[in-house]
């Protein structure tokens, strides 16, 4: 029991399997990326690269701020990812869930947005504290109406919170996006997703052009491997996650593994289709668009859930 | 209540060159700024005393990498000025066509960045890739993709055989399909519309107080353009006109600039067309610049170039002085960024297309306890003209 543990966490289908499927789908990522703007992209290792090169390298502190939190954050973050990935995992192709419902995930993904916003805030830069102001402003944009969305599959699975109960309702149902409810809430949490994600339009926090780097400025080597990392897991968890909700899971076995990697990759591409043609919003436009629209949509797809449609 | 300070520079990813935006931001929004010029100084006046006349056309030319003909063509109209020189047709029709293609290029290139700095980096590419048959044609008649060394006092330094100038029409022809998109694109894309439209308002009389030119004062509605108003080589002989829009705020300047292109794509294609036929030498050789002084004007992409020149009769410049668009156009961000949220004031600064090469010929040196070290440059400049005068007058 502890080693099937310790293997979920370490290896299948946490820590080493969504980092190497990670720096793959940034890889993706930024070849089709490339393509949009015929430019050639890069070789398929060249994340692999940047990660363990910024890994050999020096770790430089600032003086000023609190370097504990500075240096605990990355690391919290990866292990916060790293759960919510297993926890994503282990429900998809296992259906054990490794004893974690949706709040406990919700309350995951939440928290690594906040371990940005306190490693940003820890060195006292101007930019950072500027870059983990609008981190803040953006989480609770888009926290509510991926709330929302995410309740439908809840409500629609007889108001089980429980990962296994939404895919045995999938199974016999088929699946949520297919339903008015279901498409509606796909929506808006796969647009709430791409500002969680901090991806354009909504990279705000870490603008290049505006903050440099925002909440990483001061970060280098091995501390900032960690958040490319995390950034590159995000890009497992968050499109598992929208399997799992309202595409039907993700079956390991003969056909499925096919019918899964394809509606992963859908998932990846839509992202990076919305990244690639659209240029940043500001803060209180993304604010307005969260609220004004997505929430009442959102709101409207759980009433339709309840309904039944 | 203490105010904190968003430091834009020395180096910062908006900026293509070393320069500093102090922004004092109250939250998110702005509430003053103050420019600091002097990081590109390279005393590029001060060499051209040293030079002869055709020497210093390859010297103004490295003042600005973007503008690099549009010095060179102040320069020469500045010198050409002095004893009244008649150019050849055809030199007009070369010097016009290098002028305007220089224009799109920049317009392209500012384009592109500008969609950077908002974060589409899709468009910034596209915006590039378009650009690339432009520096062809520069390399076709030219032999460079940029400095292109065609100007002379007296015409210019290469001609463009009429037998190379159909592939470059249809080059043209293809180039202006894609501006077509392009406009079409950036001009009604409604996330690029709302993000840009009613940012960083310049009014038209702020224009005129800060003597902007350019695309910024066309954008707020005052129609200057050199072209238009004091015509010099082919200017006069060609059909266009000068695009003026009311707004004055950042989705304005950009759509000035991208029907700019095409007004230019206009201008070229009617030049290349007569350059089949023109007849004639290509450069009306120069002996000797008597003494006098003139003064040269181009419409640049940034807006009015202005260079001032004053011989003794010798083979180089007595005086010679240079004032650049973005020099006059920077100072507009005081009103245009004033009160408006960050992620706007940065597009804003950007909007008005800064040149920091072009701009600083200047500098002075602050000691640690904020005592001036270096003399006053205007008084050295005012000194230095009474001398001269008092040479000149005996």
């Amino acid at each position: 029991m502890t080693a099937q543990i310790l293997f979920d966490f370490f290896v299948f289908p946490g820590i080493v399997f969504t980092a190497v499927l990670g720096l793959l789908a940034g890889w993706v990522d930024r070849k089709v990326s490339a393509r949009f703007q015929y430019r050639v992209g890069p070789p398929l290792f060249q994340n692999f690269n940047d990660v363990f090169k910024l890994l050999g390298k020096e770790t430089i502190l600032v003086k000023t701020g609190n370097r504990w939190l500075f240096i605990a954050a990355p690391l919290a973050g990866f292990a916060v990812l790293s759960l919510a990935a297993t926890s994503v995992g282990t429900a998809l192709f296992f259906g054990r869930a490794a004893g974690m419902d949706l709040i406990v995930l919700m309350y995951l993904l939440m928290f690594y947005s906040v371990l940005i916003v306190l490693g940003g805030a820890s060195p006292g830069n101007v930019f950072s504290s500027l870059g983990a102001g609008r981190e803040v402003k953006l989480l609770l944009a888009d926290e509510l109406p991926f709330i929302l969305a995410c309740l439908v599959p809840v409500v629609r699975s007889g108001y089980k919170l429980d990962f296994g109960a939404i895919l045995a309702y999938q199974a016999g149902h088929g699946m949520l996006v297919a339903s008015v409810s279901g498409a509606v809430a796909f929506v808006v949490a796969l647009l709430a997703v791409q500002a969680k994600m901090a991806l354009p339009p909504f990279h705000i926090p870490e603008a290049e052009t505006e903050l440099v780097a925002g909440p990483f400025i001061e970060y280098g080597g091995p501390l900032l491997a960690f958040w490319k990392l995390n950034q590159f897991m995000m890009l497992v968890v968050f499109p598992f996650l929208l399997i799992l909700l309202f595409w039907g899971g993700f079956d390991l076995r003969g056909l499925g593994l096919l019918w899964g990697i394809l509606k992963y990759l859908l998932i990846l591409v839509l992202i990076i289709i919305i990244k690639n043609t659209n240029p940043r919003v500001r803060t209180d436009t993304a604010i307005a668009f969260f609220w004004k629209y997505l929430s009442p949509l959102a709101l409207a797809a759980v009433v339709l859930a309840v309904l039944g449609v | 209540m203490s105010q904190t300070v968003v430091p834009i520079g020395p180096f910062h990813p908006l900026l293509e060159e070393a320069e500093f935006f102090r922004l004092s931001v109250d939250g998110e929004t702005v509430t003053g700024i103050d420019t600091d010029i002097g990081y590109m100084h390279r005393g590029h006046e001060f060499i051209s005393e040293r030079k002869t006349f055709t020497q210093s056309i390859f010297l103004v030319e490295r003042i600005c990498g973007i503008c690099s003909t549009s010095h060179p063509l102040a320069f020469v109209h500045a010198v050409e000025d002095v004893d009244n020189v008649e150019i050849p047709v055809r030199a007009a029709y070369i010097r016009t066509v290098v002028g305007e293609l220089e224009r799109i290029h920049s317009h392209l290139l500012w384009l592109g960045l500008a969609g950077h700095f908002i974060g589409y980096d899709t468009l910034w590419m596209w915006a590039w890739k378009y650009r690339e048959p432009i520096l062809e044609i520069f390399e076709t008649i030219t032999g460079n993709r940029n400095h292109y060394a065609m100007m002379r006092v007296g015409g210019v330094a290469r001609d463009v055989p009429p037998e190379a100038v159909p592939p470059l029409l249809k080059t043209l022809d293809m180039i202006e399909r894609k501006m077509a998109m392009i406009a079409k694109a950036a001009a009604d894309d409604p996330v690029l519309r709302s993000r840009l439209k009613g940012v960083g308002v310049l009014s038209r009389q702020a224009a005129i107080d800060y003597c902007a030119v350019g695309p910024t004062a066309r954008a707020s509605g005052l129609a200057i353009d050199v072209r238009k108003d004091e015509p010099k080589d082919a200017y006069a002989l060609v059909d266009f006109k000068a695009i003026v829009l009311e707004n004055g705020d950042v989705y304005d300047k950009l759509v000035v600039r991208v029907l700019e292109i095409i007004e230019s794509i206009k201008i070229v294609r009617q030049c290349l067309e007569k350059l089949k036929t023109a007849p004639g030498p290509i450069l009306n050789d120069v002996k000797e610049v008597t003494a006098g002084e003139g003064i040269g004007r181009y419409e640049a992409p940034r807006g009015e170039v202005f260079h001032y020149v004053r011989t003794d009769g010798s083979n180089r410049p007595l005086r010679h002085k240079v004032r650049a668009p973005s020099y006059v156009n920077i100072p507009t961000c005081e009103v245009s960024c004033k009160g408006i949220p960050l992620a706007d004031a940065l597009i804003t600064l950007a909007s008005v297309d800064p040149c920091y090469c072009c701009t600083e010929r200047a500098v002075h040196l602050v000691d640690a306890r904020g005592v001036r070290i270096t003399p006053d440059l205007l008084q050295l400049s005012r000194d230095k003209t009474e001398r001269l005068r008092r040479d000149i007058h005996g």
